[in-house]
């Protein structure tokens, strides 16, 4: 694989050396951030503090709520707004460092300086949009964010918020009513305070926080047991649920080198730090049904946190990210010091949790073709919205004269790594594409896959939906529809 | 007139700005102290040795309390005293608490929690209705048998006959608020407690139980719940028990709440339960004979199973008049969490069961499933005939039914689209879709005839403004508007003039839970109650002052005429104060007419029925079985409705937590007994899209013709019921994959897994 000028170390000769805590190339500034409007120095905090504990209890704001303590609910969502804009994040996992240089805004400071309602608080009021109230914050500050950044799309937008009282119906109605007010000038605060708030930041000492890659290169180098920190969407939980102390960390999110994304000769490379959210915006009108599948990733919340690089790198045999990045043949670029090296994705996956990394290696991007008409991209879970795939089964067929000339068949949730159906790839490659080569090909999937029956689904039912999705791809490439999701009532 | 207007929740402006305060946004002082409970590992055996001294050592730690630190083992039982705060030797179940941390935080509590060192004697665990079966393991001595009429003989001779058994899952309750209690230690041992609670004297009966104090030394106060859904009527008395012993015991302030995991693996959910049926039925579907066999999970604690499993036997008629009926229910005690109260309180088990004989009995016949409900449905009300009695012997005086539903089919345009669905299945091989029309009745009071009571505090002071206090609990609903709106009624004055305050066992005493949907027709009773001695006393003062008679003066539009003139409502209240005219009042209701024995099954258990119908249509993918509602039109019965929005509200949201039910939420325990889905990222309630996309609500406003608070009918729980229409919908669209020889019998959940699994069925691959 050739080196990819996007993910190749800026520097050729030089070396800086990284040797523990006060390394050149960065520094260790205090953490420091709007909160609700008002700068906030974050002091005697350890680095994996959330800002949802930080919030209710050294502060005292407590209309943001904790409903699960694992980005699944949506309770504890607050806005976030930096040089990219306003979005809108789980507190429970997202720790104080990630906010460094940020503006943070709770339900608390939705309101006007008067004490005047925010438009969704109001249309929330007037269509009935809460019963018991305790999802409600999180709920208004999502519509906030949504009708700041003109979003209609409210079934996504409110996907990662559940409510248990009112069926959702008088929420969406508030938020369509609530649509097409003006943005309320308080709203905009953030942004234009943030321009003279950032260079204020004082020091200590509570994690790396690289702003380039070739610092974090070095440092992990220099460090290979530390743990990397993204969008903290997977770490948070190892955090909140599994309670681990975190001995060594680095927080990513200031690497803007690797939250690039290029085009370039028909390819995408996709820096590791790049949002899942923003990868779906760069693949929405080439690689629609890639974008669908990430359109059902997770939750806007997740989306706006979580990066491909930690999709691809935590290894996760259910992750959504991989089966189709495979199937698109995609290449992945890892760093290691100076050293990039570029590998098939799909042999980035060794075993169940077991990946070709190295210490001191990081994933720094990937790279994949920038349209695939043939991509069909599949996901099986239990709801439709803001769950893990049972199945996730990703198909990539040429047929050129009637023939299948390639293939590339990619599943998760079928065995501990994201996988190929190589029988079932080969089953098909130079037979002719018709329902017949269909039928002799199902029975591949058992000799590519052994399942397991978990919460999520049986083994017998994963392997049997697996090769029903090969039916399905038959019929949708034929342009038949095939989802219940395409059914209008 | 305040009452029936669709004003907003009372919090809303609170909700929505996050000001409003739940048990844990309470600042409590310095040096509260944060609780967290260890929990056992295994599913059924001995504790053979805790080693908790790292747990003690851990940083933060104040105290760790296990068995051997009491004299006597607090119990959380809400029945039977079976229920150990922590473990005295014996685990029953995976999740069981066996000890007690408290530290300075929460979060040193919970990290302190992992660091015991437990040793089991483990036991074979019973998980299974048929584990529990085949050891005898149950609640009571055998099953209750109701038995009307002769329905062996009845299904014999019968013309058709049909058999099945039906799994229904359990449920989580996934209140948003997790479970939470806090105590305050007062002086001479005396406790407050503030609970998220549907259930305030419980807690103080079970708190005073435990301390070993007369309940007038315990008081507990709850303003709001962030939800309940019945998981916080008998759930919460842990947490507040052990936050009093644990404040007694240092003195300071506790606060304990569960994080989401431990409420998923600690608390109860609503029972799963298998469904054998028999029945025997003639050519137009009509049931001549049937038999049920209700088999409950229960769980490891007796808790409310068994008033649970009774409402489940009062609604296996639904709306069906069933002349020969056996129902037979029982009571399986296994080593899973003790399962309990739930939206409807087993009425939503027992109703789907006869639902599914009606779409089983129309698949046979090859008829339309809503001609064979209808062939079966009670006598209208209206119509002369001999009474007709449910299987427990009370006469249906009310059914609405007929009515309610014909204008459901019409409004929804149910048969044109049935026929519309058909031609387009004929024409679609992969995806098929579904409709299905249930009906509800529900049965409206306490089973346990003593709870059909309450009572009110009611406050005007001298300025004009009112006070208002009762012993319902406000967990989303809207109650304390409804009942706000009651007593502003009463007082002539906006409902924005009555201050609603926390429910709290210092001023209305002796309550009952908030539950059996009967919030707003006891408490809204209670307050009018009250509010009416206050204004017969007003009435009274001014009379008399203007030489009129009291049943002159008016109350209206805050204003108080009398005798040609009009006052403010406050300076009314300002003159009877200093004419030493009582401004304060309690009011007390108990429910009138009914009379149960629980153990014969006869008599009138209930004042009234709420009734309802939904229509859902649905589609599915027979590749996947993956599944979605496509729309719902729901038409409820409220009786006059004491707030139109209010009870839309609680409609929209029923049936979409009772579809979810029937379709995605799914619990799974492993083979050790564990619940693998014990957080949100594994068990999946309705998510936005989930909602129907056409979704049209409308309530069926006709007056209960009984005399509730202003001929209103109870509303929290029978809407869950139109979810049914969901399975029956899937059921449907299932039929539709097959020749219609072999019936889908479609389990619930009907996840997609399930619905692909009843695809093969009906085609013959199964």
């Amino acid at each position: 694989m050739g080196r990819v000028a996007r993910f190749t170390p800026h520097r050729a000769a030089t070396h800086i050396a990284s040797n523990g805590e006060k390394a050149a190339g960065w520094t260790m500034t205090g953490i420091a951030f709007l909160l609700n409007g008002t700068p906030v120095r974050v002091e005697g905090e350890g680095p994996t503090r959330t800002l949802l504990d930080f919030l209710r209890e050294t502060r005292g704001l407590c209309g943001t709520k904790e409903g699960c303590n694992e980005g699944d609910c949506g309770a504890c969502t607050v806005m976030v707004t930096d040089d990219k804009g306003s979005r809108a994040l789980n507190a429970c996992i997202l720790f104080l460092p990630q906010l460094h240089g940020k503006a943070v805004r709770t339900v608390e400071g939705l309101s006007g300086p008067k004490g005047e309602m925010h438009p969704v608080q109001e249309a929330m009021v007037t269509h009935h949009g809460s019963q018991c109230g305790f999802c409600t914050p999180g709920f208004v500050v999502s519509m906030a964010v949504a009708q700041m950044n003109g979003r209609r799309d409210h079934d996504d937008v409110l996907a990662g918020n559940l409510c248990r009282c009112t069926g959702y119906a008088p929420i969406i109605r508030a938020a369509e009513a609530a649509a097409a007010a003006p943005v309320p000038d308080w709203m905009q605060a953030d942004r234009k305070a943030l321009a003279s708030f950032a260079a204020d930041a004082g020091q200590d000492d509570t994690a790396f926080r690289p702003s380039n890659s070739d610092d974090l290169a070095d440092w992990y180098l220099a460090h290979p047991d530390a743990t990397l920190i993204a969008g903290a969407t997977d770490v948070g939980l190892w955090v909140t649920k599994q309670l681990r102390d975190l001995a060594l960390v680095a927080f990513l999110n200031g690497v803007s080198d690797l939250q690039q994304i290029e085009r370039q000769g028909g390819m995408l490379h996709v820096g590791a730090g790049v949002t899942i959210a923003a990868l779906r915006t760069a693949v929405q009108d080439r690689l629609p049904s890639f974008a669908e599948l990430l359109r059902r990733y997770a939750s806007e919340q997740v989306r706006n946190a979580a990066t491909i690089g930690g999709n691809i790198a935590n290894g996760s045999p259910i992750g959504d990210g991989p089966p189709a990045l495979i199937a698109l043949g995609a290449t992945l670029h890892l760093r290691r010091g100076d050293d990039l090296r570029s590998i098939p994705l799909e042999s980035f996956f060794l075993d169940y949790r077991k990946q070709d990394r190295r210490p001191g290696e990081f994933v720094a991007g990937i790279s994949f073709p920038e349209q695939a008409p043939g991509l069909r991209c599949y996901k099986i879970s239990k709801r439709f919205d803001q769950d893990i795939s049972a199945v996730c089964g990703c198909f990539n067929v040429t047929v050129d004269a009637g023939r299948i000339t390639a293939a590339r068949i990619a599943f998760g949730g079928m065995a501990g790594i994201p996988k190929r159906a190589a029988h079932v790839e080969q089953a098909l490659i130079g037979q002719p594409w018709s329902e017949a080569t269909i039928a002799v090909a199902l029975p591949a999937f058992a000799q590519d896959f052994t399942p397991l029956t978990d919460m999520r689904a049986s083994a017998a039912y994963r392997l049997e939906t697996a090769a029903n999705l090969l039916r399905r791809y038959v019929h949708d490439l034929n342009g038949s529809p095939v989802s219940v999701l395409e059914v209008a009532p | 007139m305040t009452m029936g207007k669709p004003l907003p929740h009372d919090a809303a402006p609170l909700h929505v700005t996050g000001q409003a305060r739940y048990i844990d946004d309470i600042p409590l002082p310095g040096t509260a102290l944060h609780l967290a409970f260890g929990l056992s590992t295994i599913a059924h055996g001995e504790i053979a040795s805790m080693d908790l001294s790292a747990v003690r050592a851990a940083p933060g730690v104040v105290t760790v309390l296990s068995a051997e630190d009491f004299a006597e083992m607090p119990d959380c039982s809400p029945s039977v005293h079976d229920e150990p705060l922590l473990s005295t030797g014996m685990v029953h179940y995976l999740g069981q608490p066996i000890f007690l941390v408290a530290a300075d935080s929460h979060l040193a509590a919970r990290r302190a929690a992992r660091l015991a060192k437990v040793t089991y004697r483990e036991r074979p665990a019973l998980l299974t209705v048929d584990d529990a079966l085949a050891a005898n393991s149950r609640f009571e001595q055998g099953p209750v048998i109701w038995t009307k009429g002769d329905p062996a003989a009845a299904i014999a001779k019968a013309p058709h006959s049909i058999e099945g058994t039906f799994e229904v899952g359990g449920q989580e309750h996934f209140y948003l608020e997790g479970q939470v209690a806090a105590c305050l230690p007062q002086e001479g041992g005396d406790v407050t407690i503030l609970s998220s609670t549907q259930h305030p004297t419980e807690i103080q009966h079970k708190v005073a139980h435990a301390l070993h104090l007369p309940m007038s030394s315990v008081r507990v106060e709850v303003r709001r719940m962030g939800g309940g859904f019945g998981g916080k009527e008998s759930q919460g008395n842990a947490l507040a028990i052990a936050c009093a012993v644990v404040a007694t015991r240092t003195g300071r302030p506790c606060k304990m709440r569960y994080d989401r995991d431990d409420d998923m693996m600690i608390t109860g959910k609503r029972h799963d339960l298998r469904i054998v049926y028999r029945a025997g039925f003639d050519d137009a579907g009509r049931v001549t004979g049937i038999e049920f066999t209700h088999l409950f999970r229960c769980g490891w604690a007796q808790d409310l199973s068994l008033p649970v499993a009774d409402r489940a036997m009062l609604h296996a008629d639904n709306c069906y008049h069933l002349p020969d009926i056996r129902i037979e229910s029982h009571r399986l005690k296994t080593h899973t969490q003790s399962a309990t109260a739930f939206r409807g309180f087993g009425g939503p088990q027992g109703m789907v069961g006869v639902e599914r004989v009606m779409d089983h009995i129309a698949h046979t016949l090859g008829k339309d499933p809503l001609a064979v409900r209808r062939a079966n449905f009670y006598r209208a009300a209206e119509v002369a005939g001999p009474v007709q009695t449910t299987p427990y012997h009370m006469a249906v005086e009310d059914f609405i039914g007929h009515d309610l539903v014909a204008e459901l089919e019409r409004s929804s345009d149910f048969q044109k689209r049935r026929a519309e669905i058909a031609a387009w299945n004929a024409t679609s091989p992969i995806l098929k879709r579904g409709i299905a029309l249930t009906p509800v009745k529900f049965g409206i009071s306490f089973t346990l005839t003593h709870l059909n009571q309450a009572g009110a505090l009611v406050h005007v002071y001298q300025d004009g403004s009112i006070q208002l206090n009762h012993g319902g609990t406000e967990m989303g609903q809207g109650l304390f508007q409804k009942v706000a709106q009651v007593v502003a009624g009463v007082f002539g004055v906006d409902a924005g003039a009555v201050k609603i305050t926390a429910t709290d066992t210092g001023k209305v005493p002796n309550t009952s839970a908030t539950a059996a949907s009967s919030g707003s027709d006891l408490n809204g009773m209670a307050a009018k109650a009250a509010a009416e001695t206050i204004r017969a006393r007003l009435a009274t003062f001014l009379a008399e002052k203007h030489q009129t008679q009291p049943d002159s003066v008016r109350f209206a539009d805050g204003l108080v005429h009398v005798a040609g003139e009009a006052y403010d409502f406050a300076r009314v209240a300002g003159w009877a104060y200093q004419a030493r005219v009582s401004l304060s009042s309690t009011g007390f209701y108990a429910t009138p007419k009914i009379v149960w024995d629980r153990m014969r099954g006869t008599g009138r258990p209930f004042l009234y029925f709420a009734y309802g119908a939904a229509v859902t249509e649905v589609v599915i993918d027979t590749l996947t079985g993956e599944n979605r509602i496509l729309r719902a039109d729901l038409l409820h019965d409220t009786g006059t409705s004491l707030n139109p929005a209010l009870d839309i509200g609680q409609v929209e949201g029923a049936y979409v937590q009772g579809a979810g039910w029937l379709t995605t939420e799914e619990l799974v325990w492993d083979a050790k007994g564990r619940l693998t889905t014990h957080a949100p990222s594994t068990y999946k309630i309705p998510a936005c899209s989930d909602r129907p996309r056409i979704f049209n609500v409308a309530l069926w406003g006709r007056a209960n013709r009984e005399e509730t608070v202003g001929k209103s009918k109870a509303v929290g729980e029978p809407p869950f019921m139109l979810g049914i229409s969901a399975l029956m919908a899937l059921s449907d669209a299932v039929s539709a994959c097959g020749d219609g020889t072999i019936y889908p019998a479609l389990d619930a959940p009907a996840t997609a897994e399930r619905v692909l699994a009843a695809v093969k069925r009906v085609r013959g691959h199964a």
